[in-house]
């Protein structure tokens, strides 16, 4: 068998036996319980609204669902970040700082091997985990209200392309520093991502283009919090769109360009890590 | 591959870690089917040789031939086992897993490493336990399970850092049982172990390494051959007899009805056992005190260790 699929096959494993997937479905089912709840009493108080006609109309209706999707995919997309960044700080830092990765790479595999089977182990992971959470946000609202949000499949594959981007670059510091400084970078970067994307949102409200300019510079140094704007931008209600402000989503919109640039920064980072692994004294 | 390809053969292997020089120059050659102990003080550059050795660690300067190929070729280490120092694996596996996952690493077919894998788990006597989980193990089990990792694929060359460690006697003496029956088959051992005694008993030749450099490179044949001293215990041996025994040996001194003496080699000991009942001294024992390993050792690299 290739080294690559051994290596993502034990990556599986590895998430499996260490009660990692355990632990993420359980507290997944919780959240999805948790929310599929909350809709329904929101639910419930427009339908009974109707009947003393003091209802929402039609349209309102929608605006609500959309937010209410919107507010779940909101807290999946963070969960999903944190869980690349979990499963993947302690992969490679770990296995060197325990000398487990010294009977590996010395058998005949290719270091880089090594870390595409690790990266392929964890985004196969990552994409159960985030079948399970948006479909289980969209799935309850649709069986609940019939609704489901404009394009939510590529809004979906963005909130994935963050999840990766965020992985490859947790996998990327492990292949240099230690786990605890790369969950310290990690969240560092994503902190900035997430404070540089307010700054960008509130700058537009306000016309203010330095403050949009300093939000765009944050999105070119990491581009995490761009993909969740473009893929709330995607999942709209075109009310919305229209309006242009909401807090889960955007005014502000990161281009396609943007999209482009966050799925080659996933990329480099990957290469970096196979390059900085490869290169590295064990 | 020819026969007379060196196992291992490098040059001036330097490795430097910022300003400290952990290796100064490795240059060692090691025969096929030869069991090779590596031995040294301390700090004194083992561990970052066998990682240069391995690939786990890029030399500096200087280069260097496992079987024929470079150091760096991936392919040849097909051919090569490896028991590292301060084994961890990932112990969420059960010993079966565990030597699947490194077989298949080794690219090794199913059909070959299913039986294999039997085989070896057999040799180390984890056969009972083969589907526990590595965590359940002692650090005993441990270190059997990766020996037998480093055994899968029947290599032409291992690597043995520290292989007794961690275990009981028994343990040991499965382990010297292991690289004998390695050396019947050709494999060439590379050993590397603070055990001086097993060293002794395992090794053909041995090197010395101090601050990062082979210092000396000994059979362990010599030692037997060189000189020896011996110690006789008999009674009846009068000051005549005594002094006969300087035909033999020298430095006769006597303590009560023990008399010890330096003679050049083993050889000698039948001769003065001969000519001591010819002479009608009551001879109870006589016992020659080889030069052993740790003389040696301390000889070589002095007592400071190397520090």
């Amino acid at each position: 068998m290739n080294p690559m699929l051994i290596i993502a096959r034990l990556t599986f494993r590895e998430a499996v036996r260490r009660r990692i997937a355990l632990a993420a479905l359980l507290l997944g089912l919780a959240f999805l319980i948790l929310y599929s709840l909350g809709f329904h009493f929101i639910n419930l108080e427009m339908t009974r609204a109707e009947g003393v006609g003091s209802a929402p109309n039609a349209v309102a209706r929608r605006e609500i669902y959309n937010f209410m999707t919107m507010a779940g995919l909101y807290a999946v997309t963070f969960l999903s970040v944190a869980m690349g960044a979990l499963v993947s700080a302690d992969t490679l830092a770990g296995e060197i700082g325990s000398g487990a990765i010294q009977s590996i790479v010395t058998k005949p595999v290719r270091r880089a091997e090594v870390v595409f089977g690790k990266w392929l182990g964890f985004a196969g992971l990552l994409a159960l985990y985030l079948l399970l959470m948006a479909g289980g946000v969209a799935g309850s609202v649709w069986v609940q209200a019939r609704y489901a949000p404009p394009n939510f499949l590529r809004g979906v594959g963005l909130i994935y392309l963050e999840s990766l981007l965020i992985m490859s670059i947790t996998l990327m510091c492990s292949s240099l520093i230690s786990t605890l400084a790369t969950g310290g970078v990690v969240f560092g970067l994503y902190g900035l991502a997430f404070i540089g994307g307010w700054v960008e949102q509130i700058g537009s409200f306000l016309g203010n283009q330095t403050a949009v300019n300093i939000g765009i510079l944050s999105s070119l140094i990491i581009p995490s919090e761009a993909l969740w704007k473009r893929a709330a931008f995607e999942m709209q209600s075109p009310l919305v769109s229209a309006v242009g402000f909401s807090p889960f989503s955007a005014r502000s919109i990161p281009s396609p360009f943007m999209i482009v640039y966050a799925a080659g920064y996933a990329l480099a980072a990957l290469v970096l890590a196979m390059r900085w692994f490869s290169r590295r004294d064990l | 591959m020819t026969t007379n390809t060196l196992a291992i053969d490098t040059h001036a292997l330097r490795k430097e870690f910022g300003d400290n020089v952990a290796v100064k120059g490795l240059t060692l050659q090691v025969q096929q089917a030869e069991v090779f102990g590596f031995l040294g003080p301390n700090g004194a550059g083992k561990t970052t040789s066998v990682k240069m050795l391995l690939g786990l660690v890029a030399p500096t300067s200087g280069d260097g031939m496992l079987l024929g190929a470079p150091l760096s070729d991936r392919l040849a280490r097909a051919r090569i086992g490896f028991l590292p120092e301060h084994f961890r694996f990932h112990d969420w596996l059960t010993a079966q897993e565990f030597l699947t996952l490194h077989g298949q690493l080794y690219g090794m077919p199913p059909a070959r490493l299913r039986p294999q894998i039997d085989e070896l788990l057999e040799l180390v006597g984890l056969a009972p336990f083969r589907r526990k989980h590595l965590r359940t193990f002692s650090k005993g089990m441990l270190q059997r399970i990766g020996l037998a990792q480093a055994l899968l694929n029947d290599p032409a060359l291992i690597f043995l850092d520290e292989p007794t460690s961690g275990l009981d006697p028994v343990g040991r003496r499965l382990v010297r049982d292991i690289i004998h029956d390695l050396r019947a088959q050709g494999t060439t051992v590379f050993l590397n172990s603070h055990l001086l005694s097993e060293i002794e008993v395992t090794c053909d030749r041995v090197a010395f390494i101090k601050h990062g450099e082979v210092i000396r490179v000994s059979e362990l044949k010599e030692l037997a051959e060189g000189e020896t001293s011996v110690t006789i215990r008999a009674s009846g041996l009068t000051p005549s007899i005594l002094a006969g025994l300087n035909e033999w040996g020298q430095d006769v001194r006597t303590d009560g009805d023990h008399v010890t003496l330096a003679v050049p080699g083993e050889a000698a000991l039948p001769a003065i056992t001969r000519y001591l009942v010819a002479q009608g001294a009551e001879v109870y024992a006589i016992t020659p005190q080889r030069l052993s390993l740790e003389e040696l050792f301390i000889q070589t690299v002095g007592t400071d260790g190397g520090l």
